[in-house]
């Protein structure tokens, strides 16, 4: 090839040209074939759920489904509290305070995803080491915050957005 | 591909040959030149040609009465058992066909590492094996949830959720998988699209294998090259389909046994229970043929790195070819690598055992263990095995084993166990 034949011609600006457009377009059609597999809207709308908790006595829980996944309400008993708030926490694999996961106030209301965060099993209540859950796929176990303490899994157990809508109804989502 | 000239001898075949020579391709088949010396090892590609049809000829049978829905599916697989004419023969004979595909396929894979047959140059053969396996993790994987039991639930849910391991935008993948923020009915819909497409990619590899298995030719048990076509070789067409249909009738009886005796033996009985989001089951059970790999990211106390290796026990097999340093291809002249062998075959099952174990105590040591020896095989042994280890004499040819055996009959029968 002699000199004046390699500075940028027409037809290397029409490859260019052609090859570019032909990927935006590849793109355009690829993006609507991945995102359909989202959640659609008749998933997103199922975002929330009202719980009644009036029936719940101290120490006891419920779980209610929430998009798919349980969810943990415990109304814990002061002693719980008290043990929770005088963990460590610097034995923490996922340090956080018992004070950051309950709502002000609300302070024997403890609510959370309850589902493993290793590989998203649901932990047994009142098992484990920790006096609180205990996952039967591989071990985590998680104390009465529902805090990591010992196992694979590598942080606390979710706590969802949720609110009280009056005293006897938690909003959840 | 053919070393020979191909004419049909009617008319009308040559007429059609001419315009697609799928004649020749019938020839070059059933002349294709067979080691002479292959033995029962061999015979498991046939074997699992039929499973990849049976699978494929009852799933399609199966998907004619199955609902893909999250309310009906576990009703549907009951109605299947109970109402649909033979229903429950072509259900189990599909789910225990998965179960014989993996047995043989694992037959194979080892056969394959004893007699060095992924080595060069037969490296492409092995890396699209490979996957065919993977594409039959995912088709086994996909295909145990859609009857939506309790397994069926909970296994979707772990392994998916081993994707949200990944750094950064692995929950985006995981809700990108389910289709929902759970294993839910969007999951199960196109699980069943899934595993309906994925046989049909496992066909068409199977095509691939079959073609790269036909440039180099077979690998046989000494291992070394045909030095003499006209004397190392036989048509695969009688010789080989002969002894393939032999091995494939004890295969089936095998089969035939688990499907009209012991149907559910290989499944877990949680799976008849329908799937409940709320409830684990207390001992979640991969299907056997994946719990090797299940003990192996159980054995690992960090997320990430328990996921990353168990994927790597896996990707590592694609670099095998050049991990093992070894000049000599097959393991009967190989009295070190020999024993190493027989460790990993040993390792392999008991890592299978761990995974059915709780993860705890003793289990859990022998766990990792038995991963730690599962990576130093092929990143420490092979290679270095490979370089230090004095081979035993290889044979002039296939044939000179035989053919040298002489009046001896005690060494003849040495040399036949050899071979």
């Amino acid at each position: 090839m002699s000199k004046e034949e390699k500075k940028v011609n027409r037809r290397d600006f029409l490859f260019t040209a052609s090859y570019t457009i032909g990927a935006v377009g590849l793109g355009a059609v690829v993006w609507p074939l991945v995102h359909q597999m989202n959640p659609d809207k008749a998933q997103q709308a199922l975002a929330t759920t009202e719980v009644d908790i009036s029936q719940i006595e101290p120490g006891n829980s419920i779980t209610v489904l929430w998009r798919g996944k349980p969810v943990f309400l415990k109304r814990r008993t002061p002693e719980e509290i008290a043990e929770a708030r005088a963990v460590n926490l610097s034995d923490l694999p996922d340090p956080q305070k018992d004070e950051e996961r309950v709502k002000d106030g609300k302070d024997e209301w403890l609510v959370m995803l309850g589902v493993c965060t290793h590989l998203g099993c649901v932990p047994l209540k009142d098992k484990g080491d920790y006096n609180g859950w205990f996952c039967p796929c591989h071990g985590s176990h998680y104390d009465v915050s529902g805090r990591i303490r010992k196992g694979p899994a590598p942080t606390n157990m979710e706590i969802p957005k949720f609110e009280f809508v009056d005293n006897n109804t938690i909003k959840i989502g | 591909m053919s070393d020979h000239e191909y004419t049909p001898k009617s008319k009308v075949g040559k007429w059609f040959n001419d315009r697609l020579p799928l004649l020749t391709l019938g020839s070059h088949l059933t002349d294709y030149p067979t080691p002479k010396n292959l033995n029962y090892w061999w015979t498991f590609g046939g074997i699992l040609t039929f499973c990849l049809l049976t699978q494929i000829i009852t799933g399609i049978v199966l998907a004619m009465h199955y609902v893909a829905h999250a309310d009906l599916a576990f009703a549907s697989v009951e109605h299947i058992m109970r109402d649909v004419n033979y229903g429950w023969l072509i259900r189990y004979i599909h789910s225990n066909g998965a179960s014989m595909f993996f047995l043989a396929v694992y037959i194979h894979i080892f056969r394959s590492l004893f007699y060095g047959s992924y080595k060069s140059p037969r490296e492409v053969i092995w890396i699209i094996g490979l996957l065919i396996y993977l594409l039959m993790m995912a088709a086994a994987f996909m295909g145990y949830v859609l009857p939506w039991g309790q397994m069926s639930f909970w296994g979707a849910t772990v392994i998916t959720n081993l994707f949200s391991a990944i750094p950064l935008v692995g929950e985006s993948i995981t809700t990108w998988l389910w289709g929902a923020y759970s294993v839910d009915n969007p999951t199960l819909n196109r699980f069943f699209s899934l595993h309906y497409l994925i046989p049909f990619l496992i066909l068409g590899l199977v095509v691939l294998h079959i073609w790269a298995l036909h440039v180099p030719g077979n690998n046989n048990p000494v291992g070394i090259e045909i030095k003499k076509p006209s004397k190392d070789t036989v048509p695969f067409h009688p010789y080989i389909t002969i002894k393939d249909t032999f091995a494939l009738l004890m295969f089936m009886i095998i089969f035939a046994g688990f499907v009209f005796f012991s149907p559910n033996v290989l499944g877990h009985s949680d799976n008849y229970i329908p799937a409940n989001p709320l409830v684990t089951p207390a001992h979640i059970v991969p299907e056997w043929y994946l719990l090797p790999f299940y003990a192996i990211l159980r054995s690992v106390p960090d997320k990430l790195g328990g996921v990353i290796l168990m994927f790597g026990a896996i990707f590592i097999l694609f670099v095998l070819p050049w991990l093992d340093t070894s000049k000599v291809r097959s393991a009967v002249f190989r009295p070190i690598y020999r024993q190493f062998y027989w460790i990993l075959v040993l390792d392999v099952l008991m890592l299978g055992y761990m995974g059915a174990m709780p993860a705890e105590g003793i289990y859990l040591v022998l766990a990792r263990v038995g991963t730690l020896y599962y990576f130093a095989h092929f990143i420490i042994v092979l290679p270095v095995v490979g370089l230090l280890e004095k081979t035993d004499p290889v044979p002039m040819s296939i044939s000179e084993p035989v053919l040298t055996g002489g009046a001896d009959p005690a060494l003849a029968r040495k040399d036949n166990e050899k071979i």
